[in-house]
């Protein structure tokens, strides 16, 4: 075989044409970009659908969605590098306000939409192999000799922070509401506004419980949400998976009823996912109204539906009510009462030489 | 990936065969075969044992998507439907993206690697040692690090990033580029601006990690060859042109050849400089990106099916290295003196 | 003289030579550039305290331990394989030739994901034990012994290593296999076995006259193919992520920290860890080269 000119030009010509007939792309009219962390891919898919069916049909226009999914903190540094999200649908606050700090959000952005942006919640549970063999039943058997914990890094997971928070909260029995009553609701908004002081942060017993927790029973701390699940579902690795409630429900429906079973501690954390229309790019593209009417979908009843549906705790009281049986009622704590906020808990516990990395004694 | 390995096994002069004490020899050659089984045969058969599990069908179907031999029975089907048809949908692009980042990734280097060996061998000048150095530098850098310097550079708050995040592509419509169908193989009605996680991203990052193969190849060989060929060529008054056409091509042809296929293999199988630039979106994602999502969304199967796709390409890829030896080593026969060798960097 | 002469023939000079410095330019260096850049947003102190920040070394110790183990390996293991293929015919040797480059070809994610799943709990190699005792029962079953040995008995050789420092090795040598065996076989190949039937025939036995007569021959290419096997696999991320455990200081490698740090907004820090690996690899190049360069002196002398 000569390496002709001819030769070459014909095969990368064959090549590109090739890649020119790849999947079929349809004439979209809208293009909007969702930026989100590692679990959602299964329900942004759903929401998306539903969101075009409803554009569509209000404005005539076709809606096509580009989904981007990975550790919330990644997710957020990728913005902020300049990935053009038209929303961002993460799993903490933190992650949007640093956001927003880079000038790419406006602030006040947590009080745009309803309930702080965040139009679903979830909590931390455990999920076990079947039988529960190790006897896992609350935060306190996670140390237990022999127990072997999965859960996502706290330095890069938002699922990892949120489960570093429900135990550390869970083992200094911290402030719970009934989330499931407009009361219990109420109620953890006062408290949220009234607290000044968090002597949770002191709380020694929490320290040690985490530093052994960390220390000698995580074997595995995968850098996503998603990866956590993977090594405990797929790699077979450890007796507990400490993750969000969605992912452990969709672990369980994946890999079948008869592999896991999910047991949910005495208390937990309201783990609340936020989501912002980033500002600098729809005013770019022009797709403000199309990104704002996205985000405000998520809060109505048919959203809510299907949020419950893959087992995110939806905002709406009713679709609580509806799907109590596979949301049973926790009592939990919320990061804004127990914790004073983002801001506080991130500097104290993940930030560069935070309680976190001082856990790290790294062996010799 | 530090001084890839441009060696070429010269198997061509009888080798010296010894027949050592039979139990030594024995035990070594059980030796071998036993690692060589258990570090590379091993995990390419369990590639396509894993990409294989379901069946043939299954196989088919990651890219194909369902075959759609009875229409779905309620809803809960037709969602299910709709999810595996969008998935392999993913795996079609994901394909294609590939091949097109290869498309433009390794003509550029072909380009640059015989640019570059034009002007490092057949002239002296000062800084040349330095040149060949830098040439080489890419290999000596982690891809995490490759894809890492892209972002410092056009990342939003990068030293180029007002720019490059404002950077509008040129229309390739109005480009008549034979072979490309009209469109842009690497997406043009996706994303036309911004350069950072956009497949523009993808194709500097590869270019990065893949600079320095097809002028590693060569350039040894155009070393070893001189200019004495040229020189008379030129002399009796071919043009420069026609003179590398006709007179240096045909000896490189082999080592050109031979890089032109590692610098292939590596561009469709980046994966940590190109991850680092993707920004995780499915329509930038590459064959090797796509696996990992596939098996993050606990999908196995079809993670080693797009696997096994990359193991084929490698399998391709070795069958044409030894063909390729083989060829050199004849031709090295016929006419003695260049030889297909490149040692470690030099 | 000679040059200028010759450049007065050939052309395309500048043609190419600002050609190549252009690419590389826009390729490689302006890039690299920036991370220079960026790393010189830190103090010296600020430089300093996160490179040698507790988490940072051990990730290095660990991403430099487990390279310089593996690359050992490959040391000897690649140099048994070089000499079981140039000295001796067994059928299947073109085979297991061709096969050497294989890690070259393959994607390293490839790599990742299947090492990953071979030494899962239940992977052929991680539940090797259970399997070959799943397997002796049902022989022993179809003789008419059933329960020949207990189900667990052979749990000794399960090599779960998926998640652990030891699955990164494993990886690390399939990745840098290639770089030894390449490197000694030619060597091997030109050697003369004439010297050794004369340390033979002076009385020395295989091992010395291996010692003493061969191994001085090919120890620059020996060492060159280890240093590289090294280089490459302090620098890889792609097969390691799918193996690698991510545990501070026990099984997080250097690379997976630097996108951590990228992934927490720090970039400086990020950028600085990068830097010394770069700079380790590219000592490590050097150093290379100049002990080639030794000993091609020394040979040529």
């Amino acid at each position: 075989m000569m390496l002709t000119r001819r030769n070459l030009v014909g095969a990368f010509g064959a090549m590109a044409a090739g890649a020119a007939f790849g999947p079929a792309r349809a004439a979209a009219d809208i293009k909007l970009l969702n930026v989100s962390y590692d679990p959602t891919r299964e329900l942004y898919t759903e929401i998306n659908d539903g969101f075009a069916a409803v554009w569509k049909a209000k404005t005539g226009a076709t809606v096509t969605f580009e989904q981007s999914h990975g550790g919330s903190g990644k997710q957020a540094r990728s913005v902020i590098d300049g990935l053009k999200a038209d929303v961002v649908t993460l799993a903490l606050g933190w992650d949007i306000t640093a956001i927003e700090k880079a000038g790419l959000i406006k602030s006040g952005w947590q009080t745009r939409l309803p309930d702080n942006a965040a139009p679903y919640t979830s909590t931390v549970a455990f999920l076990v192999r079947k039988g529960n063999p190790k006897g896992i039943k609350d935060w306190a058997d996670l140390t237990r000799p022999g127990v072997q914990v999965i859960t996502p890094s706290p330095k890069t997971s938002g699922g990892g922070r949120w489960a570093f928070l429900a135990v550390w909260g869970g083992i200094a029995k911290a402030k719970t509401f009934d989330l499931t009553t407009p009361d219990g609701n109420a109620a953890a908004k006062s408290a949220a506004e009234g607290a000044t002081s968090f002597p949770i942060y002191d709380n020694a017993e929490a320290k040690s419980f985490i530093t052994t927790l960390y220390n000698s029973h995580v074997p595995v701390l995968d850098t996503g949400a998603r990866g956590a699940t993977v090594s405990f579902a797929q790699k077979q690795i450890g007796d507990v998976l400490i993750n969000w409630e969605n992912e452990l429900w969709l672990a369980k429906e994946e890999f079948g009823a008869d592999k896991f079973e999910i047991v949910y501690p005495a208390t937990s954390i309201l783990g609340e996912p936020p989501v912002a229309v980033v500002d600098a790019v729809v005013d770019q593209k022009g797709t403000r109204a199309v990104a704002e009417a996205y985000l405000q979908y998520l809060y109505t009843p048919e959203a809510q539906d299907v949020i419950a549906q893959l087992h995110y705790r939806p905002r709406n009281l009713d679709a609580v009510k509806k799907y109590s049986a596979d949301l049973p009622n926790v009592p939990l704590f919320t990061i804004d009462a127990a914790f004073g906020g983002w801001t506080k808990a991130h500097t104290t516990f993940f930030a560069d030489g935070g309680v976190f990395d001082s856990l790290y004694k790294p062996a010799q | 990936m530090a001084g890839a390995p441009l060696l070429v096994s010269a198997s061509a002069s009888a080798p010296p065969v010894t027949r050592g004490h039979p139990v030594w020899r024995r035990l070594l050659i059980a030796g071998t075969v036993v690692f060589l089984t258990i570090f590379i045969v091993l995990p390419v058969v369990n590639v396509f044992t894993q990409a294989l599990s379901k069946g043939v069908a299954a196989y088919t179907e990651v890219f194909t998507g369902p075959a759609a031999d009875q229409p779905p029975r309620n809803l809960a089907e037709k969602r299910k439907l709709s999810t595996r048809r969008a998935q392999s949908e993913k795996t079609a692009s994901a394909i294609a993206m590939s091949v097109g980042v290869a498309a433009v990734v390794v003509p550029l280097n072909i380009l640059f690697g015989l640019m570059a060996a034009w002007a490092v061998t057949k002239f002296r000048f000062r800084g040349r040692l330095l040149l060949i150095a830098l040439i080489d530098l890419p290999f000596s850098v982690s891809p995490v690090v490759a894809g890492l310097i892209f972002v410092l550079l056009l990342g939003r708050t990068g030293l180029f990033g007002a720019w490059a995040t404002n950077f509008v592509w040129p229309d390739p419509t109005s480009i008549a580029w034979r072979g490309f169908g009209g469109g842009w193989p690497i997406g043009f009605d996706r994303f036309n601006s911004g350069i950072i996680f956009t497949p523009l991203a993808i194709v500097l990052a590869s270019v990065f990690v893949t600079f320095p193969f097809v002028a590693r190849s060569v350039i040894p060989l155009m070393q070893a060859q001189g200019t004495d060929e040229e020189v008379a060529a030129l002399s009796l008054g071919a043009s420069g042109w026609r003179t590398f056409r006709f007179v240096t091509l045909p000896n490189i042809r082999w080592a050109l050849l031979y890089g032109t296929i590692l610098c292939t293999a590596r561009a469709f199988g980046e994966f940590g400089a190109v991850s680092v630039v993707s920004g995780n979106t499915d329509a930038n994602d590459t064959m090797p990106l796509r696996i990992e999502k596939l098996w993050n969304e606990y999908d196995n199967q079809a993670a080693f099916t797009v696997a096994s796709l990359l193991a084929l390409l490698a399998m391709v890829t070795l069958v044409l290295k030894t063909l390729i030896d083989w060829r050199a080593a004849r031709s090295a026969r016929r006419d003695t003196g260049a030889t297909l060798q490149a040692g470690p960097p030099s | 003289m000679v040059a200028a002469a010759k450049r007065r023939v050939i052309p395309g000079f500048g043609l190419t030579l600002g050609y190549t410095l252009v690419t590389l330019s826009c390729f490689v260096l302006l890039p690299l550039g920036a991370l220079a850049v960026r790393t010189a947003q830190l103090s010296w102190p600020e430089f300093w305290a996160t490179i040698t920040d507790p988490v940072v070394v051990a990730a290095y110790r660990l991403t430099f331990g487990a390279s310089a183990v593996a690359a050992l390996c490959n040391a000897v293991l690649g140099l048994m394989t070089a000499w079981v293929l140039v000295r001796y015919r067994f059928p299947g040797r073109r085979l297991l030739d061709a096969l050497i480059d294989f890690p070259f070809a393959l994607p390293t994610a490839v790599a990742g994901l299947t090492f990953s799943n071979l030494y899962l709990k239940d992977g052929w190699i991680g539940g090797f034990g259970d399997r070959l005792a799943g397997l002796v029962n049902s022989a022993g079953a179809s003789l008419g012994y059933p329960a020949l040995i207990p189900s667990d008995s052979l749990g000794w050789l399960d090599f779960a290593y998926t998640n652990t420092p030891t699955g990164i090795v494993l990886v690390l040598i399939f990745v840098g296999l290639p770089f030894v065996v390449r490197s000694v076989q030619p060597v091997l190949q030109e050697w003369d076995a004439e010297y050794e039937l004369a340390a033979e025939s002076l009385g020395a036995g295989p091992f010395t006259t291996f010692r003493r007569v061969i191994f001085p021959e090919i120890f620059p290419a020996w060492l060159s193919g280890s240093s590289l096997a090294f280089a490459r696999a302090v620098g890889e991320y792609g097969s390691v992520i799918f193996i690698a455990g991510n545990i501070p200081g026990k099984s997080q490698i250097a690379p997976l920290l630097i996108v951590q740090k990228l992934d927490d907004f720090q970039y400086a820090q990020a950028t600085a860890i990068g830097m010394v690996l770069l700079l380790a690899s590219l000592a490590i190049l050097l150093v290379m080269n100049g002990i080639e360069t030794w000993v091609r002196r020394r040979q040529t002398a």
